[in-house]
């Protein structure tokens, strides 16, 4: 049973804690991912190239895939300053603003849907602006774009605020007081430690913006072939009892996010040694 | 930064701060001033006369009633995965944690087609539970069971990880003493993790609440009957009753709000103790949340 070094003290429950765990995580997770692989499966191989590569699947993939990059690549360029004010400075309602970076994850995306679509269309304030220099946000790939790149902030941000505060300022000040430019110390100081963060976080930010769903459908119009996203098309394939079908757009978008994910967990390794490396 | 530099680094700081706020403006008060604004543009009596809808109220139901099963069940896996997890060294216990936070990976469509496969007519025991006269898909169950898979994660890594970081020495002295199972956990663990477990059921709460995608796939859309309120809201939107849809809105939004200034509450209160020399609680981390 449970292992551990010789001599180790055994609390009670293991068994019953494990066994409940293992069940559920079974039931939950592991039968349901199976069966999706299977009825992959159920197509051969010739036709789970045929379903993927039919050019309404391939837009809606290509645009999941543009778009989610685009966002993610907007989250990091403001939410780069965002983490450095937040960590860094003092300043009235700092904490407000601290506080509500969360808000993406908290609020449900359709709600974030409609009040962007809103906010974008051509009634809404901003959308009336941006209409007016020729920008259509709404029922475009830019609201899509405008979507992902709500849902994706708290991702760079969270990610990047605590590995701001655990820099030491002693560097900084020692690369200043040794004649440093402000450009040097930026570049050369505090910009090395900060990339794994900004990379993982850009990552989280990407994968989480290839399957989103609720916050996307009303501002993207869903225009097959032009404004319809990958979910999008699993869900028209699903309420064409495709199931098949539906399928195998989802084990293509599964891998893209699983592999991802591993990317992050790859970089996190490797800024591990790094940092246990220096010190 | 540079000491020499004052002047300009204060001008850069304060561009910096500048773009901030005016970035945060935009893209994150904007639309929660939209919803509240949207919603009592008719005014306040309105508002409230959408809410009394009866489909609406349908769906309020629902809402609460999948969140009434499905966060105390996520809660109990996450406490028994996090005394397994953090308390006993097993072959496989990375697989484990990595397994759990699966469902943080999966677009909601696809967590829901999953759950159509499996339980849907033609799906893999579809066949049996229509043979037994057992709706999943297209009923309440089905809410219910993709809501649990998608909010699985979210107590269970906070509780693992809350339970890590407090080792297991005081259980093990109780132990040795001759304390039961029961004593240990409920005088020795429950209060230690305490706040980690309420920051769990709140990130639970709030995104089992709010959840769209996965719940859209399986609902079947019936108007009060398998709506939850994020659905109702989207059919609301749907056939251009704005305000009614907004008004709906507003509810959920209110209770992110409400999440938000409870996750900054506790974190307060984690940071103090932090500044404290004494024995450090487990901090519920910011990191934690970077999947919702």
């Amino acid at each position: 049973m449970a292992g551990g070094p010789k001599g180790r003290i055994l609390l009670p429950g293991f068994g019953m804690t494990l066994g409940v765990t293992v069940f559920y995580v079974c039931v939950m997770i592991l039968i349901p991912f199976a069966v999706l692989v299977l009825k992959t499966a159920s197509l051969n191989l010739h036709g789970f190239y045929e379903t993927v590569t039919a050019p309404r699947v391939m837009a809606a993939l290509r645009l999941s895939l543009l778009t989610a990059l685009m966002a993610a690549c907007i989250n990091v360029v403001f939410g780069v300053p965002a983490a450095w004010v937040l960590s860094r400075y003092s300043f009235p309602g700092k904490r407000l603003l601290d506080a509500v970076v969360d808000l993406p994850f908290a609020l449900p995306t359709a709600v974030a849907g409609i009040a962007l679509t809103s906010m974008f269309g051509p009634a809404g304030g901003p959308g009336a602006i941006l209409e007016r220099f020729g920008v259509r946000v709404a029922f475009t790939p830019v609201g899509i774009v405008v979507a992902l790149a709500f849902i994706g902030l708290p991702f760079v941000v969270r990610t990047l605020q605590p590995v701001i505060e655990s820099l030491d300022r002693r560097v900084e000040e020692a690369a200043a007081t040794l004649g440093a430019s402000p450009a040097q110390v930026f570049f050369r100081v505090i910009l090395p430690p900060l990339v794994p963060a900004v990379l993982s976080g850009f990552s989280l930010a990407f994968a989480r913006g290839v399957g989103e769903y609720g916050s996307v459908v009303f501002i993207s119009g869903n225009m097959p072939m032009r404004t319809e996203i990958a979910p999008v098309v699993i869900m028209t394939k699903l309420q064409q009892f495709d199931y098949a079908g539906a399928a195998a757009v989802a084990v293509v978008l599964l891998i893209v996010s699983l592999v991802v994910m591993s990317l992050v967990r790859l970089i996190e390794l490797r800024a591990g040694f790094w940092r246990t490396g220096v010190r | 930064m540079a000491g020499s530099h004052r002047s300009g680094t204060r001008a850069g700081r304060w561009l910096l701060i500048g773009v901030t706020v005016l970035f945060f403006a935009v893209f994150l008060f904007a639309p929660l001033v939209v919803v509240f604004s949207s919603a009592l543009q008719k005014g306040f009596g309105y508002c409230l006369a959408a809410l009394a809808d009866p489909e609406t109220v349908a769906a309020v139901r629902l809402t609460l009633l999948t969140t009434c099963i499905a966060v105390p069940v996520n809660t109990l896996f996450g406490l028994c995965a996090g005394w397994a997890i953090a308390k006993y060294e097993f072959p496989g216990k990375s697989l484990l944690k990595t397994v759990i936070a699966l469902p943080f990976s999966v677009s909601p469509v696809i967590a829901g087609l999953m759950f159509v496969l499996v339980y849907g007519s033609g799906g893999w025991i579809g066949p049996w539970l229509e043979a037994h006269h057992i709706r999943v898909i297209f009923a309440v169950p089905g809410i219910i069971l993709t809501t649990l898979f998608v909010t699985l994660p979210l107590a269970a890594h906070e509780l693992i990880a809350v339970l890590e970081a407090q080792g297991r020495e005081e259980e093990e002295a109780a132990w040795t003493l001759g304390a039961t199972g029961r004593q240990i956990f409920c005088k020795i663990t429950l209060p230690k993790i305490k706040w980690g477990l309420f920051y769990g059921v709140i990130l639970s709460t709030a995104r089992t609440m709010g959840e769209f995608g996965a719940v859209s796939v399986v609902s079947g859309h019936i108007r009060g009957l398998t709506n939850t309120l994020p659905l109702h809201i989207e059919v609301l939107y749907n056939q251009y009753d704005t305000v009614a849809a907004f008004s709906a809105a507003t509810l959920l939004a209110l209770i992110a709000l409400a999440t938000l200034a409870a996750k900054a509450a506790l974190e307060r209160r984690t940071e103090r103790r932090r500044d404290r020399p004494a024995p450090a609680q487990a901090t519920s981390g910011r990191e934690e949340w970077t999947w919702a």
